[in-house]
């Protein structure tokens, strides 16, 4: 019996593909495996191929696989597709409505998917037929769809409940009588535990709800819209208010607007909207404004890749603002830490007052994954330094209360409109520290000094996670969401009695360099794996003084994920 | 405590030229929120750049001085997020209908409360002269030499075809009618623009003072319909007064206030929901 296989489906954009890919991992992750999807999709609403690759395991993987176990197409073009990853003696399911022809490495069964649907109902239901069928090659029973099914169509009555639960049977039977049922491909009975299941951008919304957040300005763009759509659907339930702006200049100037009245505010975007946040993100440096700003990266330049893989926005998040802010960002690597890197990033911000982002890529905020217990009580909110009543000037207050008050941690009291006895001014020229503008070059010292002192000598503690060999000849060096194919291939090289370490970043402002030095400790060769054509965080590393005599670069920017197996190849190939 | 005018200054003497508009409209800000009893605590100056944009260094409530362009989407997220404070946005002609016009029309179709105050002098004062989105066609300037080819943009026009609640415009010759209009601008439940002739007494020699007094006409109710104010606009080229002022909702704004806020059970509900 497989303790893991990996399963996909495949067909035109909008026929389907992603709510059959949805039900299976559902209904999969409700028996208590751990799921990890990924979506191919495109730029546009109906049509064109996409697909979705779902892996059911009995332990946690983040990543996808390189092969596929089970493929189900609704098309010709996607066994032509993908039928190259369909391992020697895979099955391929395709709707005999297309007359299917496959390889011969693979086994492939025609089901007349569409004409079954057509019996129970509707041709639309081909789609809960294709689940019977591939429940039956994976030796599933069909009763574990009956309560997504049932919480899918409910509200459209009783029959068309019953009808799609007939379509799955169909599927079942049908598959079973061409001999489908495959021992060799059945799954291993899971143990029933119920996990969250979620993607990286529904824990980025339910993170940002958890520490505070209830203010979001933003404007869609993929593949961040879901942090918005959702908490415009939550914001509302806790007292909090989402903007839809009309671009992400007025996105992120309102996210200041609405954080120095009080609130904590946020915004999310891709890398197009990142670009056009710069000048804002100099001005919430420059007046000390705590904004979360959420990237969620897909392939630059330009409009790029919409849809794609990528991690090339590292260095514009550092150094894209003109001028020189204290900023901090975050770069989390899971649905978990999406969430509680939220919680971070407000206190943080409000901590330290300054801008952070929160950086994760195209698989790590859609690739839908099994999501261990999220624990709100570890989200703590620290509002960081808020003037005491001490601190505010008497009435009638003759000067302004000093909002930028030089202090030796560089952090100065914050106080929002409404306060009497706090009147200060806010502005985007070099000031004093009353707010009022200040051009001397004594004061731009002293006030360019005390913002810079905030983050100086900071590291965020857990910024690196060193995992693996401690005596490593090799470390990896990854970023975001491709931990789990480093994870993966690392281990299946330790099997072999490589000495192969892993060492995932999780915040690249400030720099790690302690961190980072630590964790590649004494290994003789270092190989940073990154989404991006130039080696971004390498470059960084080598900015910020990270040594190595032998450091190597892992890239890839076609669009896709990193697979395990090309990790592996390549660290296999340094020994 | 009683407030006097004082309360709204802060003792920072504006670096704006002899006879420019902004003095004017400085302190009529001052005034009106004087004469409406909102004490300088609750109330916050947005302003932008250009000369216009220093008036919140010059006023004794808070003051927040941001980007070019950029002053609607920082005043509305003020806005949205304290609905217990008094938001005035302010800017020049060039701040908020050249590189910031985009916000002005839908910072009016979301109608969130606050006044705008566009101290409107036709030319880039600030930057020595420049024309302006306001300039007049055939304007001439360092960067019009042989006269302004573009047709001026017409805020008022712009901003009732976006949906305004508000529409109102002012001269800074004229304060005590200025005041007025500001305590009603501030009043408004929604958006509101008014639109300042605001002279540069420097740099706009065809758009002086003595031009503004030659041209203004006082409307003295708005328009009812909108049939009519295009009619008083196409008519009378400088109307002041309310031009416009209608009823719609407001965009949504925080209710909470900026409490700290815990997780609530809706938290949990929703983790419930994504049990997969």
């Amino acid at each position: 019996m497989l303790e893991q296989l990996s399963w996909k489906v495949g067909g035109q954009q909008g026929e389907g593909v992603e709510s059959t890919g949805e039900t299976f991992a559902v209904a999969l992750n409700r028996q208590g495996y751990y799921v990890y999807s990924f979506r191919h999709f495109s730029s546009r609403i109906k049509g064109g191929h996409s697909n979705d690759k779902v892996r059911v395991s009995l332990k946690q993987y983040r990543a996808i696989t390189d092969h596929t176990d089970v493929l189900l197409a609704f098309d010709q073009e996607s066994i032509d597709l993908n039928v190259g990853e369909v391992r020697e003696g895979g099955i391929v399911i395709a709707d005999e409505k297309f007359n299917p022809k496959a390889p011969d490495h693979v086994r492939l069964f025609v089901v007349p998917l569409t004409k079954i649907a057509e019996e129970c109902g509707s041709a639309i239901m081909k789609n809960m037929v294709s689940l019977g069928a591939s429940a039956c090659v994976l030796g599933l029973p069909i009763n574990i769809f009956a309560e997504v099914v049932e919480e899918r169509f409910r509200r459209k009555g009783q029959k068309i409940v019953d009808q799609n639960m007939l379509a799955i049977q169909r599927g079942f039977e049908y598959v079973k009588e061409l001999g489908g049922a495959l021992p060799e491909f059945a799954l291993k009975p899971a143990d029933g535990t119920r996990r969250l299941f979620m993607m990286g951008n529904d824990a980025i919304a339910l993170g940002a709800v958890a520490a505070g957040a209830r203010v979001m300005p933003a404007y869609p763009i993929t593949p961040a819209s879901d942090v918005m759509e959702s908490l415009i659907r939550k914001f509302p339930k806790v007292g909090g208010v989402v903007v839809q702006t009309e671009d992400e200049i007025a996105a992120i100037n309102m996210a200041i607007g609405a954080a120095y009245g009080g609130a904590r505010a946020m915004t999310a975007t891709s890398g197009p909207g990142l670009s056009l946040m710069m000048e804002a993100i100099g001005l919430a440096g420059m007046t000390e404004t705590p904004v979360v700003i959420v990237d969620t990266q897909r392939g630059g330049p330009s409009t790029g890749l919409p849809t794609k893989q990528e991690q090339s926005d590292l260095l514009a998040a550092l150094f894209g603002t003109h001028g020189e802010i204290p900023k901090i960002v975050l770069n989390p690597a899971t649905t978990e830490e999406c969430f509680y890197m939220m919680g971070d990033a407000f206190n943080l911000a409000e901590k330290y007052q300054c801008p952070v982002i929160v950086m994760t890529d195209l698989q790590l905020s859609l690739s839908k994954q099994t999501t261990e217990p999220l624990d709100l009580s570890k989200v703590q909110i620290d509002r960081g330094y808020l003037a005491s009543e001490a601190d505010l000037l008497p009435a009638p207050q003759t000067e302004e209360f000093k909002r930028y008050k030089v202090t030796e941690s560089g952090i100065s009291p914050r106080v929002f409109p409404g306060t009497k006895g706090g009147i200060h001014k806010v502005t985007g020229v070099e000031h004093l520290e009353s707010g009022r503008p200040n051009e001397t070059s004594r004061n731009r010292k002293i006030q360019m000094e005390k913002r810079m002192r905030k983050l100086r000598g900071v590291e965020i503690p857990n910024s690196v996670v060193r995992t693996g060999d401690a005596d490593a000849d090799v470390v990896i060096i990854g970023i975001g969401s491709n931990v789990g194919a480093i994870a993966e291939a690392a281990e299946r090289l330790r099997s072999e009695g490589l000495k192969v370490g892993h060492a995932h970043v999780h915040a690249i402002l400030p720099f790690p360099k302690h961190q980072l030095e630590a964790a590649i400790g004494s290994a003789k060769k270092v190989l940073v794996v990154e989404n991006n054509a130039t080696g971004q965080l390498r470059h960084l590393m080598s900015f910020f003084g990270v040594q190595h005599e032998s450091v190597d670069s892992l890239l890839k920017y076609d669009g896709g994920p990193f697979l395990p197996s090309e990790i592996y190849q390549h660290v296999k190939g340094m020994f | 405590m009683t407030l006097d005018l004082k309360a709204y200054e802060n003792g920072n003497r504006p670096t704006w030229c002899p006879g420019c508009g902004d003095y004017a409209v400085l302190k009529v800000i001052q005034r009106a929120l004087l004469e409406l009893g909102i004490a300088p605590e609750d109330v916050v100056l947005v302003s932008g750049i250009g000369c216009s944009g220093k008036i919140s260094h010059y006023f004794g409530g808070y003051g927040v001085h941001t980007t070019h362009g950029r002053v609607l989407p920082v005043a509305q997220g003020i806005a949205a997020a304290r609905p217990d404070i008094a938001v005035i946005a302010a800017g020049g002609d060039g701040d908020g209908y050249g590189i910031g016009v985009g916000h002005l029309v839908h910072a009016v179709r979301r109608n969130l409360p606050l006044t705008y105050v566009v101290m409107d002098n036709g030319v880039y004062g600030n930057t020595k002269g420049q024309t302006s989105p306001t300039s007049p066609t055939g304007y001439r300037s360092s960067t019009s030499p042989h006269g302004n080819a573009d047709e001026p943009v017409h805020p008022l026009r712009l901003a009732w075809s976006a949906g305004a609640t508000f529409i109102g415009q002012g001269f800074s010759g004229d304060i005590r009618h200025l005041v007025e209009l500001l305590k009603q601008a501030v009043s408004h439940p929604g958006f509101a623009l008014v639109n300042v002739f605001s002279p540069c007494v420097v740099f706009n020699k065809t758009h002086d003072y003595a031009f503004y007094r030659r041209s203004v006409f006082y409307q003295e109710t708005p328009a009812r319909s909108s049939a009519e104010l295009i009619q008083l606009l196409e008519t009378h080229p400088f109307p002041l007064g309310v031009l416009w002022r209608t009823d719609r909702p407001a965009a949504a704004r925080l209710e909470t206030g900026p409490a700290d806020a815990v997780p609530s059970d809706c938290m949990r509900r929703w983790l419930r929901g994504t049990l997969g």
